[in-house]
């Protein structure tokens, strides 16, 4: 298998949705999260992270969005009613 | 990988309160994720899927999810199911029940549901204990595991629930975990698309009730636990008895092309609808009727 290109996305994790179970954390392969003191999930190295989408698949609270580095952030259906997890920096 | 995330909320009721009320680490919010890309990937719309859950953390997952929704009694999430399926045959109708709502109460619906075939999908999120209720031990508990109700180590023997679907004549059969997420999406979209009685049974940690009794401190514990233990199903076949130990097979175990009962019931109402024969027009439905249903569908469920 070719190594993956490192480095190419983007993270957002929503402190409000993020449980801090530490799925993410543990399994990421490029050990790119890591858990903030407040007990959320944070990025702690985000140039090494290799688009596996592992931790989007795994997160039970939809936490996580890895996007391709300068995509634009699609609009959910639902943002009208002001119901969108806040993204929190 | 992009959008996975972005492409669930589209699917979730965001008038319910987030996040939803599973512990930190439960497998059920996974197997929500995997519910809602698979549909994705049928290309179902919205309109076209039933969900119908019975009682127990999983049956919240029927309240999140911006589909047509019931969420039933307990161990009944199958009757309900069939009746929808007969009633409406072109609704994709999957069920979600947790081990003690499929194996324990509603044992029987389960083994009839999959003997008549009807065309229902049933996810079974076995967690091997009873979690809402305080953690009693269900049939799916591991013979030797601690529970509430077992301080001394369960004595009897759980329940396959792959080898009884299997023998009680369902379609499609199917395991996979809350950890091998890929293969995951792949087994309840086929799960899903074919025809027929379709089970598959995912296994997912309850750390809250079950891990903490039983040597995994934390959720991460039990996905390890998972991502040593569940291995495919052609890898486990090759591996001696000796070397099974705790070990379980994933991957798909039946792929039968059996017609549905609703199927069925279809060919023979268009047999016996033979032309020149009376048919009366079905009733519709009164505004006062329509109005009541209404009110019904959009209360709040406690
Ligand atoms: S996409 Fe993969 S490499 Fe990147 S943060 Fe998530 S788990 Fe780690
Ligand atoms: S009690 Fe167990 S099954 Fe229920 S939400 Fe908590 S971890 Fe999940």
């Amino acid at each position: 298998m070719t190594k993956k290109a490192k480095g190419q996305t983007e993270i957002t994790i929503y402190p409000d949705w993020c449980k801090g179970c530490g799925i993410c954390v543990e399994f990421c392969p490029a050990k790119v999260l890591a858990l903030g003191r407040d007990g959320k999930a944070r990025v702690a190295r985000l140039d090494e992270c290799i688009n596996c989408g592992f931790c989007e698949r795994h997160c039970p609270d939809f936490a996580i969005v890895v996007r391709g580095k300068g995509r634009k952030r699609r609009a959910p259906a639902c943002a009208e009613n002001g119901e969108t997890p806040v993204d929190k920096e | 990988m992009a959008d996975i995330t972005e492409l669930i909320h589209d699917y979730l009721r965001h008038n319910k309160k987030f996040p939803h009320v599973f512990c930190a680490g439960c497998g059920h919010g996974i197997v929500l994720g995997a519910l809602i890309r698979s549909i994705h990937a049928l290309g179902l719309s919205k309109d076209e899927v039933c969900i119908v859950a019975g009682i127990g953390c999983s049956g919240r997952i029927a309240a999140y999810v911006d589909f047509n929704t019931v969420h039933t009694t307990h161990g009944r999430a199958l009757t309900f199911a069939t009746g929808i399926k007969m009633a409406n045959p072109k609704l994709k109708v999957i069920t979600i029940m947790g081990d003690g709502d499929a194996m324990s109460i509603g044992g029987n619906h389960l083994i009839h549901a999959a003997r008549r075939n009807i065309g229902v999908t049933a996810l079974v999120l076995n967690n091997n204990i009873y979690g809402m209720t305080g953690g009693q031990c269900s049939a799916t508990t591991p013979q030797g595991a601690t529970t509430q109700t077992t301080p001394f180590g369960q004595m009897e023997k759980a329940f396959d629930i792959v080898t009884l679907a299997a023998a009680a004549g369902a379609n499609g059969v199917y395991r996979g975990s809350t950890f091998h997420v890929n293969m995951l999406d792949r087994l309840v979209a086929t799960a899903i698309e074919r025809p027929g009685f379709n089970l598959v049974e995912i296994i997912t940690p309850c750390h809250t009730q079950y891990g903490r009794k039983n040597k995994y401190k934390s959720a991460v514990d039990m996905f390890k636990w998972i991502k040593k233990n569940c291995v495919p199903k052609e890898k486990f076949d090759a591996l001696p008895e000796a070397d099974r130990g705790e070990k379980m097979p994933i991957g798909t175990f039946v792929e039968k092309d059996h017609k549905g009962l609703e199927q069925l019931y279809g060919e023979l109402q268009a047999r016996l609808n033979r032309p020149g024969r009376p048919v009366a027009e079905p009733e519709q439905p009164s505004a006062q009727h329509a109005e009541e249903s209404r009110n019904i569908m959009n209360k709040e469920p406690k």
